[in-house]
């Protein structure tokens, strides 16, 4: 236990803590994606799930094949395209609120039926 | 002869242009190019007549023509359908008969119909049925002519109909389409038995005379008769529910409720004689293989000849009587083919019917449009509201007289000649017929001189306004058809239409002919001394023969033994039974199976909630399910 933790805290960070982290990241993002009612908090949860795509890339493309470059390029593509998808989202978001001066999930239903 | 096809575009492209363009042009427009599109046929058939009589003779005899024949559904080998064009000299005289009476009828509607509303309507219908009427009678095989013989009764349905905003109309022109839809199931069911057991459906096969073609029939029985005769006794139910027969007569008095032009178009000169052409058409095989059928049709068409003559004598309106008339006319064409045997002097019948047919559409088709310029000119049917009309009408009067004297068998008027040829061949089968014919034909010239003088004799009525003579477009048909009426019996008829083809030389038989002319007279002579002037003494007759006179005056109840039946009988044991089981059975079915899906789709509707909150658990939820299964499974 000793050893592990000396080895943990002195050597390079392991693949496991950056797998950890996306993982622990990414169930957040569901968790709130599932559980939030405000449309923010639903797009801040799905850049949260993003991200956590993102850092497994790069830490894969780091650890697995560390002369090539793809993985970094895909993610900052993920990056570039998460901004965009986030503009839209907020347009969208600005304009539901305009309509209906609030912005939670539950009561967006005046298209159904 | 290629052409002749343009015979059959015509009509059809008028009656599509026509129909399609309906009200967008101005009604005198869709009736000029109805009007010229008949001229334009009428013309093609008069030169096709020339062309095949003149050409096409071989040895005496004349040929068959089938200048056009595609194949138009090929089921089997075997089953296949074609569509053509079928000359010889039956068909090339219907085409002249029609063409020319259509022809007519345009022009006098031009006149007669001005003023209506749907006048381009009409004229669409007229093609149509122009179409349909030429297709009948120059189809190569059976088949063409039941898709015809339907397209025919569609449109007289819709003629009949033309007033449709008038209940007796609708009524009448629903009788007519479904009595004769009805006969004309005998007439499918006929064609079938026939072409099953000889494999064709062909004219030409079966009037060949080659007995290979009717072997599959041989010895074959159905009910104690040969399967032939079935055959060709239902087909004769299909030409006896077109042409009127007794028992199923009854539609034709109604459907005058059309227009009158209509009436002398279709219920007079043409759709009605269709079921006359049916029998000649298939006469080699009535002949030769089921004479026993054909002794049958001359007796209904004796039978329906005589009670429809009684009938016509008590009728007072105009149009009734004419109608009644007609259908005691296509009986004597029935009974000449009945009574006619095949080639030389044998198959006078045959000669004398299709004569008869001939110059039965032109001098009927006179009377109806006579008898329409008179209703043009004093608004009713009834002859209690005419009478004394010949000074304000001369035209209407002359042409009238020509077509009852006509009718009436007088020489030297066309029907005298070939109602004698009908007679002579009467006799000649047995004395009986013979004389029930002369006495028919003597109350033929009654009834029609009682109408004659009702119109135009008799007391004068007081009219609200002075009754006129029609216009030039109403007269000009009455003067051509009454010259026609005079000079066809002088057509050597023999020369071009016989049973065998071959030529045969009409000679009046002398004792038949001044019997029938004498006895005419007399009837004339009773007509004039008891219609011409105002006298008591149709009064006193119908008092004395009250029975007689209810009795044919309401056309001795068919039509109400029809209404039992079909109301009585039928409607209630077996329509309402049918109804209740379409109800509540196959309804109930259908509705149990609505109602099911609704009551599932209502159950599951929830899950579509649009909450995509939900959706995303759901998935989740899946996504776990299945990586648990790949990993521990």
């Amino acid at each position: 236990m000793g050893d592990l933790l000396t080895s943990f805290l002195s050597g390079p960070v392991p693949l496991e803590a950056y797998l950890g982290l996306s993982l622990i990241m990414f169930f957040a993002g569901i968790y709130g994606f599932l559980s939030r009612k405000s449309l923010l908090m639903i797009l801040i949860s799905i850049e949260l799930m993003l991200n956590a795509a993102d850092i497994n890339f790069v830490v894969f493309n780091r650890y697995l094949y560390p002369s090539h470059l793809e993985g970094f390029y895909f993610a900052l593509f993920t990056i570039a395209i998460a901004a965009c998808e986030t503009a839209v989202a907020i347009a969208i978001i600005i304009n539901i609120y305009r309509n209906l001066s609030n912005v939670d999930v539950e009561n967006i239903n005046e298209m159904k039926e | 002869m290629q052409y002749t096809i343009l015979i059959l575009v015509l009509p059809l492209l008028s009656f599509i242009v026509l129909g399609l363009v309906d009200s967008k042009w101005k009604p005198r427009v869709a009736g000029t190019i109805g009007t010229v599109v008949l001229g334009i046929i009428t013309a093609l058939s008069y030169y096709t007549a020339w062309e095949y009589f003149s050409l096409h003779r071989i040895a005496g005899v004349y040929e068959k023509v089938i200048p056009v024949n595609v194949e138009w559904l090929r089921f089997t080998d075997l089953l296949h359908i074609n569509l053509g064009i079928l000359l010889d000299p039956i068909s090339v005289m219907m085409l002249v008969v029609i063409t020319t009476v259509s022809f007519m009828v345009n022009i006098y509607s031009l006149g007669y119909m001005l003023n209506e509303k749907g006048f381009e309507r009409y004229y669409a219908f007229l093609s149509l049925f122009t179409f349909s009427m030429l297709g009948l009678v120059i189809a190569t095989n059976i088949f063409q002519m039941y898709i015809f013989w339907e397209l025919v009764g569609v449109s007289s349905y819709l003629l009949i109909g033309f007033y449709y905003t008038k209940p007796s109309a609708i009524a009448a022109s629903k009788k007519a389409f479904i009595v004769t839809r009805f006969a004309d199931l005998g007439f499918l069911i006929g064609i079938l038995v026939l072409s099953f057991y000889t494999k064709t459906f062909d004219f030409g096969t079966l009037t060949s005379g080659n007995p290979a073609v009717f072997a599959g029939t041989v010895g074959q029985t159905f009910m104690g008769y040969s399967v032939l005769s079935w055959a060709m006794a239902l087909i004769f139910i299909g030409g006896a529910g077109k042409s009127a027969m007794f028992p199923l007569h009854i539609w034709l008095p109604d459907a005058m409720e059309g227009p009158t032009p209509v009436s002398a178009l279709i219920h007079a000169a043409t759709m009605v004689v269709a079921g006359v052409f049916l029998v000649a058409r298939l006469f080699p095989v009535y002949v030769t293989y089921t004479p026993d059928v054909l002794h049958g049709i001359a007796y209904v068409g004796a039978f329906t000849s005589l009670f429809a003559a009684v009938i016509a004598c008590v009728q007072t309106d105009i149009k009734r009587v004419l109608a009644f008339s007609t259908i005691s006319q296509i009986g004597f064409m029935m009974v000449a083919l009945g009574v006619s045997g095949s080639g030389g002097t044998e198959g006078t019948g045959y000669m004398a019917s299709m004569f008869h047919l001939f110059t039965h559409a032109m001098f009927k088709a006179l009377l109806f449009l006579g008898a329409g310029s008179v209703i043009h000119a004093v608004h009713s049917n009834e002859m209690n509201h005419m009478g004394g009309l010949r000074k304000y009408m001369p035209i209407t009067n002359w042409t009238f007289l020509i077509a009852c004297l006509a009718i009436a068998g007088i020489p030297p008027f066309s029907g005298f000649f070939s109602k004698d040829e009908i007679l002579s061949a009467c006799y000649e089968y047995s004395p009986y017929m013979g004389a029930t014919m002369t006495f028919i034909a003597a109350l033929t010239a009654f009834y029609m001189f009682r109408l004659y003088y009702s119109i135009f004799w008799g007391k004068e009525h007081k009219h609200e306004h002075t009754p006129h003579e029609s216009p030039f477009a109403m007269a000009l048909p009455l003067v051509f058809l009454a010259t026609v009426t005079v000079f066809a019996g002088w057509i050597p008829f023999g020369h071009f239409v016989t049973s065998d083809r071959a030529n045969y030389d009409i000679h009046l038989d002398l004792t038949v002919a001044s019997v029938s002319v004498i006895i005419a007279l007399c009837s004339i002579g009773l007509a004039t001394f008891m219609y011409r002037k105002e006298s008591q003494v149709p009064k006193k007759l119908a008092t004395t023969f009250a029975g007689l006179h209810s009795a044919a005056s309401h056309r001795f109840y068919i039509d109400e033994v029809y209404l039992f039946v079909t109301k009585k009988i039928i409607f209630n044991n077996i329509s309402r039974p049918l109804a209740w089981f379409d109800r509540h059975v196959i309804d109930a079915t259908m509705n149990g199976f609505a109602a099911t899906s609704q009551w599932v789709s209502l159950k599951i509707k929830s899950f579509q909630s649009g909450q995509i909150q939900q959706y995303a658990y759901v998935f989740l939820l899946g996504t776990l399910v299945i990586t648990l299964l790949v990993l521990f499974i």
